[in-house]
């Protein structure tokens, strides 16, 4: 079988004296869509905190394309080609949508000494970027982000890490917060940027978008990986809620203490 | 939203409305007394308006990137202070005491921020620290005295910095153009480089800047000794245009400096910054002080004027910010 994206090996990750990730594996193949789900506590953003840089790990090893990193903050993550999207914290709102696009790489108008950014060429990459992720609306590039609602804003998070040739995108509750129409604006971004050759991992608490996007479920509960291959065009919500929970069909059932089916 | 015409996008601008008002005082001050425009009174007020302008430009940088310096009131006294100290001593010339004062202003720039940025102590306690040391500092190097201040008439320095000449009526110091070409380098590297780019993003979202491989800590730095270089550039030329050089001078200034910046359209949090508001904001309140002099109103009643204008204009940038958020 071929070298995943990303493979995390054996990753244990304490704070002080609190185990939060126990031997966890995780791996995403490319071109993959990948749901991390579990309850709160589970894991998934201490993982994900780790895959992005922002977190050391305690042990165990990070593989990209086989090969072993050591990922030290989130800009070396990104530099190795690891995209994480919180909701809101990756943009700057006082910034067009253009100077966020391009923050930190803007494209220099010779003569170089004058440090002059070329806003004509950011502008037309970020029209083309918009169009491309979707957005029906015509929103001018020069936009501010803190005029944006919450999709767009996730829209152009995922834009940027396209642009610039992520290879993984992670995205943690990109749809939180947002509407009906936004969540499948949002879903559809992410198809997007798979069908484009990228891979994403996609970190929602509803379970029915997750369902909607992903190629593969992987579940942790209490720092562990417990299922890391649940396809879901053949599993149902119930079994992958059982499994998120740990629980029996019957003791779901008696849980919902008003006897509201399970899905 | 996209087809504005020109007049609703000027009304649009942060700066309309400190626009609105300097434009408003100038007509008030000159319907009272008419001298209010004379030529002579336009030289006088602009003489002085562009030193404390040169310190309010470094500090519209510094504050877009989301902190600011109290001690440069200080180091506008303590700059020529040690630079009139040592051409006095005889150890230096006066040109090399300028260099020794604008480069012990740059390293106390560096040291705040250090503190800052490394220390991660907020601007506020590491600048008032440094007012304290800098302003003590020259106190205790004059006994408190003012510093004898040899005619620096003939001195290509003094030429350079504050030389006169007369355009028509009005008199001209050289400190009004090195003023101009402040703003517009300042101007240009906020709006158009890619450092400007990274000075707001560090004020807006210094970890979304960080992730994006901007070095923030750096950026700040440099704002920091960019604004001590400022002030002490600031002092030495208001010195050598009033041949005094007293241990005390600057007093007050950073809250002056630090009010015509936010009058103009700077956000205190950072993050958003302009220099045509800071221009603006320096000429509403230098206006504002020689006018209600000249309108009769006592000196000492300036301060309720400055605060209510303060208050006035912080009041309009929250409902343009409100307005803005709401898209509309």
């Amino acid at each position: 079988m071929a070298e995943p994206l990303i493979r995390m090996q054996n990753i244990r990750k304490s704070y002080g004296r609190v185990l939060a990730l126990e031997d966890a594996s995780f791996h995403v193949n490319e071109r993959e869509i990948v749901g991390l789900l579990g309850d709160n506590g589970a894991g998934k953003s201490t993982l994900i905190k780790v895959l992005s840089g922002a977190v050391p790990l305690t042990s165990g090893d990070i593989f990209i394309r086989g090969k072993k990193v050591t990922l030290r903050s989130t800009s070396d993550a990104i530099a190795h080609g690891i995209e994480t999207i919180y909701q809101d914290s990756a943009l700057v709102t006082q910034l067009s949508i253009a100077r966020n696009l391009f923050l930190g790489r803007e494209p220099i108008k010779p003569p170089r000494f004058l440090n002059r950014m070329d806003q004509d060429a950011m502008n037309m990459v970020a029209r083309d970027l918009l169009k491309q992720v979707g957005i029906s609306k015509n929103i001018p590039p020069t936009t501010p982000i803190g005029s944006l609602s919450g999709g767009e804003r996730q829209a152009v998070a995922i834009a940027r890490a396209m642009h610039f040739d992520s290879d993984l995108i992670i995205l943690d509750e990109p749809t939180n917060n947002l509407g009906v129409a936004e969540t499948q604006g949002v879903l559809s971004f992410v198809r997007g940027a798979r069908d484009s050759g990228h891979s994403c991992v996609f970190i929602a608490h509803n379970i029915h978008h997750v369902f909607q996007v992903v190629d593969r479920i992987v579940v942790m509960r209490r720092g562990k990986v417990v299922a890391d291959d649940i396809d879901p065009k053949k599993a149902s919500v119930a079994e992958v809620e059982r499994i998120i929970t740990g629980m029996s069909d019957k003791e779901i059932r008696d849980a919902v203490a008003d006897g509201k089916p399970a899905h | 939203m996209e087809h504005h015409s020109p007049i609703q996008r000027l009304i649009a601008r942060p700066e309309f409305g400190p626009l609105v008002l300097l434009i408003v005082e100038i007509a008030v001050f000159w319907g009272f007394n008419h001298d209010f425009l004379s030529p002579q009174n336009i030289s006088n007020t602009l003489a002085f308006t562009v030193e404390l302008g040169l310190i309010a430009l470094a500090m519209t940088l510094l504050m877009t990137s989301g902190e600011f310096d109290l001690s440069v009131g200080s180091l506008f006294g303590f700059s020529p202070v040690l630079m009139w100290t040592l051409f006095n001593s005889g150890l230096t010339s006066l040109e090399v005491g300028f260099v020794v004062a604008v480069l012990v202003a740059a390293f106390i720039g560096l040291v705040n921020g250090w503190f800052v940025t490394q220390l991660k102590i907020p601007s506020f306690l590491v600048t008032l620290g440094m007012l304290l040391v800098v302003r003590g500092t020259a106190l205790f190097v004059t006994d408190g005295f003012p510093q004898r201040t040899w005619s620096a008439e003939g001195s290509w320095l003094a030429n350079m910095l504050v030389g006169d000449f007369f355009i028509g009526p009005f008199r001209i110091y050289m400190s009004l153009f090195w003023f101009i070409a402040a703003a517009i380098a300042l101007g240009y590297v906020l709006t158009q480089s890619r450092i400007g780019n990274w000075i707001q993003a560090a004020g807006g979202n210094p970890n979304a800047a960080r992730a994006r491989g901007v070095n923030v800590s750096g950026v700040k730095i440099g704002l920091f000794i960019l604004s001590s270089v400022m002030a002490s550039l600031a002092g030495v030329i208001s010195s050598l245009r009033t041949s005094a050089a007293n241990p005390n001078s600057g007093t007050g200034y950073e809250l002056e400096v630090i009010a015509m910046v936010v009058i103009g359209g700077t956000a205190l949090t950072g993050g958003r910054g302009t220099i045509i508001g800071t221009v603006l904001g320096i000429l509403i309140l230098r206006v504002m002080r020689n006018g209600i002099v000249l309108i009769g109103v006592p000196g000492l009643a300036y301060n309720i004027f400055i605060g209510a204008i303060i208050l006035g204009m912080m009041a309009l940038h929250s409902w343009l910010e409100r307005r803005h958020q709401a898209g509309t």
